[in-house]
């Protein structure tokens, strides 16, 4: 394989500005900002050249790697702190350092009037930095820094306001479930440890073989867990929607376009353990299957314009998580609507945060209405992105979504038809809250409350927004163009298996369009042809209400882990005062009331010991008497 | 003569020693009851000494003398440097070590 010397500095360029502008302090305040994008943009830049001279090797030539150094090297079990860029890295190089060089653009001027910019800055490099690590990783273990680096960076950034305590509760709640995705991970690599004695994706590539299928799907479910805890996925998803607290231009990054992606990116990592896993495999689908419905649901009834997207990302990411359970068939469509869904989330979330921005900080679409004339360069590349997201040709979403939708119904037997009517009724539901919140935001009659004067926001914010409206409406033609993005990642994945095909092609694509045409009419009569109030009806339907408290997720959380958990804490907190301390100190307690009762008879008289000297002798002489007679 | 009788008188001295110990305050006389109870211990000794017919008993109270005298030696110094100090012979005032 190519050895590189310069992959390194994907990952340090972020790093050091990271480091670096939390360590100088506020001396940095002035120009902190720009050192963050230009470590972020020489990552991209380093990541374009990577990418063009991979595209002149040839294909088994592409990948390359770079040893840093010998992290861990007990007897037969070495691991290397090294960095892989193959045909599956660049693709999320190019995705974050891109995506993540516009986000900074864009955060120079969001984030201009706090006082802590600097700090921000550093903390969206360090979360640049750590992400890189994940999918350059060449190892189970190398990835897991990353992936937990990515976790702190949004913690930091989640609770970057938290002044206010909910936000830091939101933050805290975020990282809590994180945790347990982490602990799937952890255990993924103890098992490749235990049974394969290697940790590297080379290395449990080579042994998938020899391994046992009991010990793959194990290893495949924890994988899952790991990547439904990163990815918001069913049943760890409850942290996405709280996660809103961070600045929009996080939401944008961390919570839209990469780090909840990670998950996606595990999955298809991993495809030699799922290929030989079919039970985890299946359980992929349904966990997918049952993401992208309940996102949806949520996504219906939510006022809040960042929750509704937040809820559209987790559905969105089912809809990924759908085409990586698919196996070798889906893989490729999967990061295709993972890399589409890149472009056109991030930047309806930096519309979403352009619109806040001039709405004095409302989040309320309630209380928006008509600001398609207020912020037209908003509205288009907000627009640009709602037709790519619902699937509209030709936009992005809809070849990728199209793509998952028919590996799906063609997946074979009952399985293959359940998953197709999933994925097109997905796409109703798609299309109707997007159409909902589009509709909400711009078109309807204005709800504003008194006082508030939209404008456009400044350049520096709408650039950005239209560079990725620009990706939304190409990304997915090019992806798709001679199969390009197909074949590019096809070495890395086991051929797929020739299968009959259930629908045409055409079929699906008129399916999909038809899922789009209702959704977007139902909604458009809902809302475009009705006033919308600009107070959220409370005599609403029991379906209603358990949508917008996020179909009791936290309810379920609450009653299931958090009392139990507070009960089992309290009870020990309980046994701790009383039984463990009770001891020590009823230990205590006896020796010092034992001395004291024993400290009478040190009376300081000399003729008092003597007597009780004789006494003593007396007892010991009438003892013996007793024994010996 | 019953050699018995030894021990009975033996018994006897010990008990007034023991008593003198526990009951008086000057502390010469303390030490003589001391003294008197060491010499009934001594008188033991050599009676039964003398009804075993053996002579360890006797070799025994030759030590307990030594010792006897050594004591009186260290014994009396104390109590010359106590009532020095303190102008008075009673052994209960020198009670410091109580607290």
């Amino acid at each position: 394989m190519v050895t590189s010397s310069s992959l390194v500095y994907l990952i340090g360029l972020p790093l050091f500005g990271a480091v670096f502008l939390l360590l100088i302090g506020r001396k940095a305040d002035k120009w902190g900002h720009l050192l963050a994008t230009a470590m972020s943009a020489g990552s991209f830049v380093l990541g374009l050249l990577h990418f063009f001279a991979m595209t002149n090797r040839s294909t088994e030539d592409r990948a390359i790697t770079q040893t840093l150094f010998t992290w861990i090297e007990v007897g037969t079990f070495k691991v290397d702190a090294a960095l892989l860029l193959d045909q599956l890295s660049i693709c999320f190089v190019l995705l974050i350092s891109g995506v993540g060089t516009l986000i900074h653009i864009y955060s120079i001027s969001y984030m201009s009037h706090d006082e802590n910019r600097r700090r921000f800055f550093a903390y969206l490099n360090l979360f640049i930095a750590a992400m890189l690590l994940l999918v350059l990783g060449n190892s189970y273990l190398n990835l897991y820094v990353g992936w937990e680096g990515v976790g702190l960076a949004s913690y930091l950034l989640i609770g970057f306001w938290n002044k206010k305590p909910a936000y830091a509760t939101a933050s805290k709640k975020a990282f809590v479930m994180n945790r347990i995705g982490d602990m799937g991970l952890s255990f993924a690599i103890m098992i490749a440890f235990a049974t394969m004695g290697t940790v590297s994706f080379e290395g449990v590539k080579e042994s998938v073989d020899r391994v046992g299928t009991p010990a793959l799907t194990a290893m495949g479910i924890m994988l899952l867990i790991a990547a439904a805890g990163k990815s918001a996925q069913f049943p760890l998803q409850a942290w996405l929607g709280d996660a809103m607290a961070g600045p929009t231009p996080v939401s944008a990054l961390i919570h839209a376009a990469t780090m909840v992606t990670a998950g996606v990116y595990l999955i298809v990592r991993s495809n030699f353990v799922f290929d030989a896993a079919p039970t985890a495999q299946l359980l992929v689908v349904i966990v997918g299957a049952i993401t992208l419905i309940f996102g949806a649901i949520i996504g219906m009834a939510k006022d809040d314009i960042k929750k509704a997207l937040a809820a559209s990302t987790m559905s969105q990411i089912g809809y990924m998580i759908v085409g990586a359970g698919l196996g070798p068939a889906g893989y490729a469509f999967a990061i295709m609507h993972l890399l589409a869904h890149g472009f056109f989330k991030a930047g309806m979330f930096l519309g979403a945060g352009s619109v806040m921005h001039g709405m004095n900080d409302e989040v309320n679409m309630r209380k928006y209405g008509g600001l398609r004339k207020a912020m037209p360069i908003t509205f288009i590349t907000f627009g640009l992105g709602y037709l790519a997201i619902i699937g509209v040709p030709p936009f992005a979403g809809f070849y990728s979504k199209d793509e998952i939708i028919a590996t799906a119904f063609n997946s074979g037997g009952a399985q293959g038809i359940i998953l197709g009517s999933i994925t097109l009724l997905g796409a109703v539901i798609t299309a109707f809250y997007m159409t909902r919140v589009m509709v909400l935001t711009f078109t309807s009659k204005a709800r504003w409350d008194a006082g508030v004067h939209p404008h456009e926001s400044p350049a520096l914010m709408w650039l950005p927004m239209a560079i990725l409206a620009i990706g939304s409406v190409t990304a997915g033609y090019l992806f798709t163009q001679g199969e390009a993005l197909v074949h590019w990642l096809s070495p890395l994945f086991a051929k797929k298996e020739e299968y009959e095909e259930l629908l045409p092609h055409s079929v699906v694509s008129i399916l999909a369009i038809s899922a789009v045409i209702i959704g977007v009419s139902i909604a458009l009569a809902k809302y475009q042809f009705r006033p919308v109030a600009a107070i959220a009806p409370t005599d609403v339907s029991f379906a209603t209400r358990l949508a917008r408290n996020d179909l009791g997720q936290d309810v379920v959380n609450e009653a299931i882990f958090m009392r139990p958990g507070q009960g089992l804490t309290q009870g020990l907190v309980v046994m701790d005062e009383k039984v463990i301390d009770g001891a020590v100190r009823g230990i205590g307690a006896m020796a010092v009331g034992s001395g004291a009762t024993l400290r009478r008879t040190q009376s300081g008289y000399v003729r008092s010991y003597a007597a009780l000297i004789l006494v003593g002798a007396l007892v010991l002489l009438a003892g013996i008497w007793v024994v010996t007679q | 003569m019953d050699p018995y009788n030894y021990l009975y008188l033996a018994a006897l001295l010990f008990t007034i020693g023991a008593v003198g110990v526990v009951v008086r305050r000057n502390a010469i006389v303390v030490f003589m009851c001391i003294e008197l109870m060491l010499n009934a211990g001594n008188l033991t000794l050599v009676t039964f000494s003398r009804i075993n017919g053996n002579l360890n008993g006797q070799v025994v109270a030759f030590f307990t003398m030594v010792v006897a005298a050594c004591e009186v030696v260290v014994g009396l110094a104390i109590i010359v440097a106590i009532y020095r100090s303190r102008r008075s012979a009673s052994i209960d005032d020198a009670s410091l070590l109580k607290r």
